[in-house]
């Protein structure tokens, strides 16, 4: 039985790795990827690999599947689009659905949930108007967290429409007010991309700096093979066709504040997917480098999370960055109070 | 350390399950009860069904069981070990509701002759599973009593054969014409109610790979005054979309399956009391099908 999601590593990294599993190791793969997210993008890349019968199965399903969720995707933005057709701002598509709006390899095979997107902090007013008038409903109604995510996070409270219930979640930075780095949300906006349909989407080192903000300085690591896999596949896009983009993505990190995670994610992705980076772009190797390899493969053959004692300090680690520790202890103690589990905060999925 | 787990794989009709479980006896019970089916050995499978403690110590101290899987819902209530039986069909039941592409899934029974599939649909309560089974009694083969398999290019209905779940009084009914060796363990107040799993016929098991064109839906409603009558199109449609798992998941090809088998095979509501009042019933429309 695998003990850790290497294999899948192995396999996103080099596909012709998977042509020595036995049945055995496949079904470990199989749902290792399934539970890191990543079926739709591992069925991708081993489109041209010779696989057992049952497993091409299975994988022609993860693809097909995740060709429908681009297009409620792309649909779900289209919506937004019209709901907000009357807002003169820019509307910046974000995370999945940014990838495959811009056609990037990031988004082959990727799992799309909500849709996020990104208006200017003022004009936040008019935009939650908007929504509410074409249909969306607000899915907690709960006063502690509604008045949390105004004052504390860097999104609204989540909406859900109500025919096709689906989420958005209007962000109007990349990460909480409360985490230490502040990036520079403006500048985002300023530099944003334009796409045909009037919607907009990160320039390149702002989409990067966002998905490495997402993955460092403001979760427990949940999802983060997924997440640097997303890393990996925008770095190669990116560097790919612009001999300056290192110097840029350096500059703009150092606005944000994000230096430090970028240079950690770029370990990582070096380390893990093989990712081809600019040379100084990665800094000094950390002994905690160790410590975050062992958090993001801490996945067993059955699909089952392991090691949960380094589990849990990367969760407290996600609480301790997004907030100071004084004001951690009265959330925790305000959830407390409400008999609500210190687990699933807002923003935590 | 986390606890060592335990496996077997089963193949019920198209799909292959590995069942993981922290405990030995659900597993005993399943391969017991699956003998008769093909063992999918050397192959891998489509789906992992996990039964794990819902906390680290409830693997001793009043055991309860978690359901999980490759695909899984939030917020499913943990079973006793007890029930770790029926804590595994509904594991497997779930990868299939959520997780199978490869044919529009059907929440209905389907019994077939002469190549021909009869498919009960309705609300549980209906009598369809139990229906399903009394007949398999009665000269039909047995496909399924939980779901129909529609093909998406064919419109041919696949059988999935797995155990029979009998409900409450469909257990004494059954228990007066079947074997007792084909039955598992009585499981006594489930959230289900009473269950008592039934191995189905032989010929269920060794045909499970053999389709059948659907020729008869019918809507059963047991403990009414026996009774046919028509059903208009848009309503058949609508509520079969509602008994499907992944007619939404499938797109346009869950779309063109369901029209086609709306307009090509024909439908009855039924009300009934008896089996024998059903197949009476049953027969009067089967006999002047094509």
């Amino acid at each position: 039985m695998m003990q850790d999601a290497r294999t899948l590593i192995r396999a996103l990294r080099e596909p012709a790795s998977v042509e020595a599993l036995n049945s055995r190791q496949w079904t470990d793969l199989i749902s290792v990827a399934r539970a890191e997210s990543l079926i739709g993008s591992l069925a991708h890349r081993v489109k041209d690999v010779a696989v057992p019968d049952r497993v091409r199965a299975v994988l022609r399903d993860a693809i097909e599947a995740h060709d429908l969720a681009r297009r409620q995707a792309m649909w779900e933005a289209d919506c937004a689009r019209r709901a907000l057709a009357g807002y003169p701002g820019k509307i910046v598509l974000m995370k999945g659905t940014a990838y495959v709006a811009a056609n990037l390899d990031a988004g082959i095979g990727r799992s799309i949930g909500d849709l996020d997107i990104m208006v200017a902090r003022d004009d936040l007013p008019v935009v939650e108007a908007a929504l509410l008038d074409a249909g969306w409903e607000w899915v907690k109604p709960d006063p502690y967290d509604d008045r949390y995510y105004r004052d504390y996070m860097h999104e609204l409270p989540p909406l859900i429409h109500r025919e096709r219930d689906r989420m958005v979640d209007v962000h109007h930075t990349i990460l909480p007010l409360t985490a230490r780095p502040t990036p520079d949300a403006q500048a985002i906006l300023e530099d944003a991309v334009a796409l045909d349909d009037g919607l907009y989407v990160m320039a390149p080192a702002d989409m990067l700096l966002h998905s490495i903000a997402h993955l460092f300085a403001d979760g427990d690591l949940a999802g983060g093979l997924r997440n640097l896999w997303d890393i990996n596949q925008l770095v190669r896009h990116f560097s790919g066709g612009d001999a300056e983009f290192w110097m840029k993505l350096r500059k703009r990190a150092e606005k944000h504040g994000l230096v430090d995670e970028l240079e950690r994610a770029l370990r990582l992705a070096v380390r893990l997917y093989a990712t081809p980076v600019g040379k100084g772009s990665a800094g000094w190797r950390k002994i905690s480098d160790c410590l975050y390899v062992r958090r993001l493969l801490a996945r067993d053959g059955y699909g089952r999370e392991t090691r949960k004692i380094t589990r849990f300090a990367f969760y407290v680690r996600s609480h301790w960055l997004r907030m100071p520790p004084v004001m951690l202890a009265r959330h925790l103690w305000a959830k407390w109070r409400k008999g609500g589990k210190p687990v699933g905060e807002p923003g935590i999925r | 350390m986390m606890a060592k787990m335990h496996d077997i794989s089963l193949k019920i009709g198209p799909a292959a399950f590995r069942i993981a479980s922290t405990w030995q006896r659900p597993l005993d019970q399943l391969t017991d009860l699956y003998k008769a089916y093909p063992a999918p050995t050397g192959e891998t499978v489509d789906f992992t069904v996990r039964l794990e403690p819902e906390k680290p110590w409830r693997r001793f101290i009043r055991p309860s069981v978690h359901i999980g899987g490759d695909f899984w819902l939030p917020d499913a209530a943990p079973l006793p070990l007890d029930q770790g039986l029926l804590a595994a069909e509904m594991g497997m039941n779930l990868q299939m509701a959520l997780g199978w592409r490869r044919h529009l899934l059907l929440h209905a029974s389907s019994v077939e002759k002469d190549g021909k599939a009869l498919v009960m649909t309705g609300l549980s309560g209906s009598g369809k599973s139990t229906l399903s089974a009394m007949l398999a009694e009665r000269g039909w083969r047995f496909m399924g009593d939980e779901f129909a398999l529609l093909s998406l290019d064919s419109g041919e209905i696949m059988p999935f054969p797995r155990l029979i779940s009998l409900k409450n009084r469909a257990i004494d009914a059954m228990q007066d014409i079947a074997s007792e060796n084909r039955f598992g363990p009585e499981m006594k107040a489930t959230p289900k109610g009473d269950i008592r799993h039934l191995v189905p016929p032989p010929d269920a098991i060794e045909r499970m790979n053999e389709p059948a064109t659907p020729a008869l839906l019918l809507f059963p409603r047991f403990g009414h005054a026996p009774e046919l009558r028509p059903m208009g199109q848009a309503e058949i449609f609508v509520r079969l979309t509602q008994a499907s798992t992944n007619y939404v998941a499938l797109g346009e090809a869950g779309f063109r399956a369901l029209t086609r088998f709306v307009d090509d095979v024909p439908v009855k509501a039924m009300d009934y009391q008896s089996i024998d009042q059903a197949e009476e019933l049953i027969d009067a429309l089967w006999s002047p099908l094509p």
